[in-house]
């Protein structure tokens, strides 16, 4: 086993280097600067702050000086959000992200796993279709429908819950966030959890354990664990995407997450906002990755044996 | 291949994997309803902004939010406040206004004579034609005019900035129905013609070729896009690249997992063993077999680029005014969802019966390709 997550963690890191090469490269490529203004800054002014920020160097000297800090575990200064450094912005709004798309994910799955389930089981039942079809309405809503519609629903008509605002993580304020960022995940998790199980409901060693006279709901459990493969991988890359925040959702609630960087950051050409929001979110998804074939292995032991 | 089908007797007709899956499709009714729901949104979203009678950047500064009603504008309540606002800016004071066949007739006092072409104030507005003096008296300090009222009927009403909601929903329709459309030809064409080959080819080719779609997967979709906007302008063709340059990826998957089990087969051998060149056995014998999963891909893939491309417009990144889409209309009605919620809903029930309809033929497409089905 450990070989396997050796070698698995080992070909990560040439992805992870393309990743923050193409990055960079792309970032410096794009026309305009960290601080264009609308009226210019005086151009000795604009000499002096390049050279500061080392911009005036050669943009390979530039490269390698950031991968050299980034080596050192240091993202630099924040170019946009002054007197912050990357890693600060990041210790204060990644754990908001992250707690907002961690109870997501796990509200997702808690729900949409058993209705998938549920509706493989009672298969073209009433209770299937109305699955699906929720299933459908979650996908197709996107969240900046969802989320004004729940502001005014439980924010303003009934005034259960606040309209927004972070209010240092208070558990009535995250609550109808988690609820826009688990909606159209928990969709996707139970069409997906409904059509593996159906998929293996049709297999040979289901059908030898209904043979062998086995209660209904101990064959779901033996399918379920086959149908879980597909439903993991799908989960990989979504845990990654909801745990590095989301733009819409903490646009529209107010909440200081990491979500807002990239669209901030690639803006204003905050060069190491940027190529630190990249790195995050791509250490995230190899993480994840990583994760992903472990529970492969640990699920299917032909995976782990071959 | 056509010649020997000729020399030979034809057995009974064989039903292929197509006409077996059309007459599959024809029995699920939720994907024929689909069809049509589909075929009628983009037929209206067509020839629909012809027929509303309004340009989509008309601006009426009088109409602002309406709410969405039948009732044809202007109220008749609404006449005296809209005459009196013209009678002051002409300077007059405006006696009681009535209103009789469509043409209101109103009678304007000043202190001091009044300049008929300032009546031209009437037919600058949004509810009168020309006017006409009909009658005048005290030296021209007494006018009695009539103005025909100018009939519009706004279905979904008004946005912010009196524009027919209507007309603006359609020509936003036709945009995201385009986008859809065309960004998935890109991720189409780009996706199969990279995983089909990285599957054929396999080996150290297939590895490098899939490497790359995995370093593209890790770098966040909106970080392209963002970056495609800068390098481009904010422009619409931007919007097909971005979406359809990051969507080819799981096209690219899928067809290289297909490959990677057609290329095994005997009729790929054989033609293999014939000499038919690399190019043309993907383009003869792989590609139309790996279509299936891939028309599939496709029905889902139009309603993923449609969000994608509302969530660009929600971020002011996708299509400018005053050209307009689904998700800049609702972008735009999240934001006066309190004063004016049919701005909200009339665009996001266009969009999500899109994608209703598309999901369900999408799923239909599966089942009906899915020869373990039945």
């Amino acid at each position: 086993m450990l070989p396997f997550i050796l070698r698995r963690f080992l070909s990560a890191i040439p992805t992870l280097f393309a990743v923050v090469t193409l990055s960079f490269l792309l970032m410096r490529l794009a026309p305009g600067g960290p601080f264009d203004l609308e009226r210019p800054l005086d151009a000795a002014v604009m000499a002096n702050l390049r050279r500061i920020y080392q911009l005036d160097r050669p943009l390979h000297e530039q490269y390698l000086t950031y991968l050299a800090a980034l080596l050192r575990g240091d993202f630099g200064p924040s170019y946009f959000f002054r007197d912050f450094t990357i890693a600060e912005l990041f210790k204060q709004g990644l754990p908001v992200s992250m707690r907002l798309g961690a109870s997501a994910l796990v509200v997702a799955l808690a729900i949409g796993a058993p209705l998938g389930v549920l509706g493989a089981l009672r298969r073209n039942s009433a209770a299937d279709h109305a699955v699906m079809g929720l299933a459908t309405v979650g996908i197709t809503i996107p969240g900046f429908v969802v989320a004004p519609v729940l502001q005014i629903v439980f924010g303003l008509m009934l005034a259960w819950l606040p309209v927004g605002g972070w209010n240092g993580g208070g558990t009535r304020n995250t609550i109808l966030p988690i609820v826009t960022l688990a909606l159209p995940q928990l969709a996707v998790i139970a069409r997906m959890t409904r059509a593996a199980m159906i998929e293996t409901l049709r297999a040979d060693h289901i059908r030898t354990l209904h043979a062998q006279g086995l209660s209904g709901a101990t064959v779901a459990l033996h399918a379920l664990r086959a149908a879980a493969l597909p439903i993991v991988s799908h989960l990989g890359p979504t845990a990654a995407a909801l745990l590095t925040g989301s733009v819409v959702v903490e646009t529209i609630f107010g909440i200081p997450g990491i979500g807002r960087y990239f669209v901030d950051g690639a803006l204003n050409r905050d060069y190491t906002l940027v190529m630190g929001t990249v790195v995050v979110v791509a250490l995230f998804v190899l993480v994840f990755n990583l994760a992903v074939d472990l529970l492969h292995a640990l699920l299917d032991p032909r995976i782990r044996l071959g | 291949m056509t010649d020997a089908a000729a020399l030979l007797p034809l057995p009974a007709p064989g039903r292929s994997l197509w006409q077996d899956a059309r007459g599959r499709l024809a029995c699920n009714r939720a994907a024929v309803a689909s069809l049509v729901v589909l075929a009628l949104i983009a037929l209206a979203c067509l020839i629909g902004p012809l027929l509303t009678g309004h340009p989509y950047d008309k601006v009426y500064p009088d109409y602002v939010r309406l709410p969405a009603g039948i009732a044809s504008h202007p109220r008749a309540e609404a006449v005296p406040a809209a005459v009196a606002r013209i009678a002051a800016r002409i300077r007059a004071t405006a006696g009681d206004v009535i209103i009789e066949n469509g043409v209101a007739r109103v009678t304007l006092t000043s202190p001091r004579p009044i300049d008929p072409r300032l009546l031209v104030y009437f037919e600058r507005s949004d509810q009168f034609g020309v006017a006409r003096i009909v009658e005048s008296g005290d030296d021209g300090r007494r006018l009695v005019v009539e103005a025909p009222l100018k009939p519009m009927r706004f279905l979904f009403g008004t946005d912010g900035n009196g524009r027919d909601l209507l007309t603006r929903t359609l020509m936003a329709g036709r945009m995201s129905l385009s986008i859809g459309l065309l960004a998935t030809a890109v991720a189409l064409v780009i996706g199969v013609a990279y995983g089909a080959t990285a599957g054929y080819l396999g080996g150290r080719i297939d590895m490098v070729m899939m490497r790359a779609v995995d370093v593209l997967y890790a770098l966040p979709f909106i970080f392209i896009a963002i970056l495609l906007v800068v390098f481009l302008g904010r422009n619409v063709v931007l919007v097909f690249l971005a979406v359809g340059a990051v969507e080819w990826l799981d096209m690219a998957r899928i067809v290289r997992g297909q490959t990677l089990s057609i290329k095994r087969r005997d009729y790929v051998l054989a033609a293999e063993a014939l000499g038919v060149p690399t190019r043309g056995i993907l383009t003869r014998h792989i590609i139309p077999n790996t279509l299936g999963p891939v028309i599939v891909q496709v029905t889902l893939l139009v309603p993923k680029v449609i969000l994608l491309e509302s969530f660009l417009s929600f971020l002011g990144l996708g299509v400018q005014e005053p050209m307009t889409s689904w998700g800049a209309l609702i972008s735009d009605g999240a934001r006066a969802i309190e004063a004016a919620p049919w701005l909200l809903a009339v665009p996001a029930g266009f969009l999500v019966t899109t994608l209703f309809a598309l999901n369900f033929l999408g799923d239909g497409l599966r089942d009906a390709l899915d020869p373990t089905e039945h």
